[in-house]
């Protein structure tokens, strides 16, 4: 986190951007309340197929921003965070389809399960740091579609095929379609996610977390435990990403091996960065990014897509290197001038 | 907002929506479902063209370039065809994505020959649901031939088992006594072809079969399984392989000087691909089976479908390999479409277009193999159901014997 610091200094943007400290990990006040209302209100007044795809945004939303807490808070590196997506997504598709739990308490034991992987993953992770670190995870993340694959499981899984997943309706025949109600499923689902992250971050655990982050010896030195909040930071990482696989797989109405590729685990990665590590509101913007803007370089041009969306990612990373923080940084040091004058 | 306050709002929209939604397209003579009008037919597709397998995005390109040749030729019936194609580069949540963004906010009349199995799974549930017909799926797995349960998706190309079963009806023709050794790909492509083959040999499978041998498609090489199927003492190899695993196969036969009665799928019969770099000596013999001609074989040269589909890739797609299979495959699935439209004529409902492509009458595309036809019914999905076999000679194949069909199911 320090280098990041140091660029900061560098760049001569119209506000400087230092790594987040706990108190700016979230939005302010009105900031927050205006984007609350505008959630509720959006599903309103647009096409269920939008209203599907804001959902995805906010699924892939949920995955950065537990991407953020390992990376932003802890300072540990994942390129694996889509093998977690992955046995979320079939925790709950095979809870539904073969168990026939309803759909709401898939989504605690598919976190509770991937808690208890992300915490045994954190172990061998606690001797790796740094790039050897994400080739590990990496690992992870190849092998995953594979271990899926695996005729063992295949009664469970479905193997190749995957298993085609039931849409819930509006409970208590609420006069909705299921698009509108999985939309505010998952918007309650995101929000308690993020009010507790948030207050992770800012109570004693996310304290040493962030020392762990800015300097391992000095945090040791303090008396933080590093083998446990390292690990502890692995599992709630996990345990949300797979909150938000199970909410995927029941959005998607499938899952496949193919579903949870490695680029999958970039694309998150991917999110991350452009919404601004460390910053929590920020996983929403990268998820806006990941999920909208492949369609847009596939609008200019169909054979170059990779190419565009490559221009596209430059651009923003020359343009905003500290990604949709610094957007909000300077957006708010401009509405103090307007307030001011 | 209070919950009760954003509960009316959310029941008045959806009582305005479902007004909405019931309030037109009444009093029309012709008669039109969304995504078509006197002057358009609009279709959505969804294809690879990154990712994975973004080598068949060819296909999508040569469909786009057929409807341009058509409506610069005056459309079907006098509609222009609007072809709306998106690239999910073989990730079925983009599937689903774009699949909804297709209907919900092109508003497309159908979704034609989206490619890839678990896209098509992904998405067919959700099209059946919408009753929008997912015509022609560019997948050869069995289970897209079930009207009864999924009445609005259609397969096109013949399908893996139903190969397989006409391989089985011709060993039991020709070497009813084959000691037979079955390699397969540990995955649904391997496992259809296998599940066919058995069916298609029936009682007889059991005292055939001497070996069964499957791989992972993550090995790097598929040696050591050649060698202990050779080891069996099989006389006949069923090589149900993708293509680089068939190329490993025929050489290292080669290699052992092993020369079985040996069958490769039509997915590995590229010239290209599969029998130069396995090594033309030792592909000699080898045999598979084909539904449409090679674009690249001059044998084609003087036949009349073949010289319109030249024709067409000079002036529509210059610059393409005619020798990629996509070309021939895109342009037989775009002439299938174009036909059904054309028969459903004035009468562009979801509901018409879907009668029409199961009421194709020995229908020949200028692609197909002379003989190949397609025939579908109200119970058989399964447009393409026939297909010839050949053997490699030389530098090709060369198509023999009748057109064999698997006889639906």
């Amino acid at each position: 986190m320090s280098t990041i610091q140091e660029s900061a200094a560098e760049t001569q943007a119209a506000a400087t951007v230092d790594a987040p400290p706990k108190r700016a990990m979230g939005l302010g006040r009105t900031a927050s309340w205006a984007m609350l209302i505008a959630f509720l209100v959006l599903p309103l007044l647009v096409k269920n197929f939008v209203i599907f795809q804001v959902t995805m945004v906010l699924i892939y939303g949920i995955a950065v921003l537990a991407l953020n807490i390992l990376t932003g808070g802890s300072g540990q590196f994942s390129l694996g965070q889509s093998a977690f997506y992955a046995i979320g997504a079939y925790a709950a598709a095979i809870l539904i389809e073969h168990g026939g739990v309803n759909y709401a308490l898939t989504l605690p034991i598919a976190g509770i399960i991937c808690f208890g992987v992300g915490f045994l993953f954190g172990f061998p992770a606690l001797r790796l740091s740094g790039i050897y670190l994400a080739l590990a995870t990496y690992a992870f993340a190849v092998a995953m579609p594979q271990l899926l694959k695996l005729g063992v499981f295949e009664h469970w899984t479905g193997g190749v095929q995957g298993l085609v997943v039931t849409k819930p309706d509006a409970p208590f025949g609420l006069p909705m379609s299921q698009d509108m109600w999985l939309y505010y499923f998952t918007l309650a689902v995101s929000i308690a996610i993020y009010l507790a992250s948030i207050n992770l971050l800012r109570s004693r655990s996310g304290r040493a977390m962030m020392a762990i982050r800015d300097n391992e010896i000095a945090a040791s030195a303090m008396g933080v435990d590093l083998s446990v909040y390292k690990t502890l930071a692995f599992g709630v990482s996990a345990g949300i990403t797979g909150v938000a696989g199970a909410l995927g797989a029941i959005a998607v109405q499938f899952v496949a091996p193919d579903s949870y590729t490695f680029q999958l685990a970039i694309a998150l990665f991917l999110g991350m960065v452009v919404g601004g590590v460390g910053w929590l509101p920020g996983s929403l913007a990268g998820a806006a990014f990941i999920v909208f803007v492949p369609n847009i370089a596939e609008g200019i041009s169909k054979g170059l897509s990779g190419a565009f969306f490559g221009v596209l990612l430059f651009a923003v990373i020359y343009l905003v290197p500290h990604g949709a923080r610094q957007g909000a940084i300077y957006a708010e040091t401009l509405i103090n001038k307007f307030r001011r004058s | 907002m209070t919950f009760q306050q954003k509960l009316r709002i959310a029941t008045l929209s959806t009582a305005i929506m479902a007004f909405a939604a019931t309030g037109g397209s009444a009093l029309a003579q012709k008669k039109y479902d969304t995504g078509a009008s006197d002057t358009e037919i609009k279709i959505g597709n969804i294809m690879p063209y990154s990712g994975p397998a973004s080598a068949y995005g060819i296909i999508g390109k040569t469909e786009a370039a057929y409807f341009q040749m058509i409506n610069e030729k005056g459309g079907i019936n006098g509609r222009k065809v609007n072809f709306i194609s998106y690239d999910d580069a073989y990730s079925p949540p983009k599937a689903v994505e774009h699949t909804r963004k297709l209907v919900e906010s092109d508003e497309v009349l159908l979704v034609f020959n989206p490619l890839g199995t678990p896209s098509n799974t992904a998405i067919q549930k959700y099209l059946n649901a919408k009753k929008v017909p997912q015509l022609f799926v560019a997948t050869g797995a069995a289970k897209w031939n079930d009207p009864t349960h999924f009445p609005w998706t259609m397969g096109w190309q013949p399908n893996y088992q139903d190969e397989a079963r006409i391989y089985a009806k011709y060993l039991l023709k020709e070497k009813p006594d084959a000691k037979v050794a079955v390699l397969y790909q540990n995955d649904d492509f391997g496992k259809d072809y296998v599940k066919g083959f058995k069916e298609g040999l029936g009682d007889k499978a059991k005292a055939m079969i001497v070996i069964e041998e499957s791989y992972e498609i993550s090995e790097p090489t598929i040696d050591s399984h050649i060698v202990k199927i050779k080891a069996s003492g099989a006389d006949t190899l069923m090589d149900f392989t993708t293509p680089k695993f068939a190329a490993q196969t025929i050489k290292k036969n080669g290699e052992l000087n092993w020369k079985p009665l040996h069958i490769v799928t039509n997915v590995s019969i590229s010239v290209g691909a599969v029998m130069k770099p396995a090594g033309l000596e030792h592909g000699q013999g080898v045999l598979s089976a084909a539904y449409l001609k090679d674009g690249a074989d001059p044998q084609w040269n003087s036949d009349e479908g073949m010289k319109k589909w030249i024709a067409f890739v000079d002036k529509y797609m210059p610059g393409a390999n005619k020798a990629d299979s996509g070309l021939v495959y895109g342009y037989g699935a775009a002439q299938t479409l174009h036909k059904v439209l054309e028969m459903a004529g004035d009468n562009l409902t979801r509901e018409n277009v879907m009668k029409q492509a199961a009421s194709l009458k020995d229908f020949q595309t200028d692609v197909a193999l002379p003989g190949v036809k397609i025939n579908t019914s109200a119970t058989d999905f399964a447009p393409i159901q026939q297909v010839q076999m050949m053997r490699f000679k030389g530098e090709r194949w060369e198509l023999f014997g009748d057109i064999i069909s698997s006889d639906g199911h």
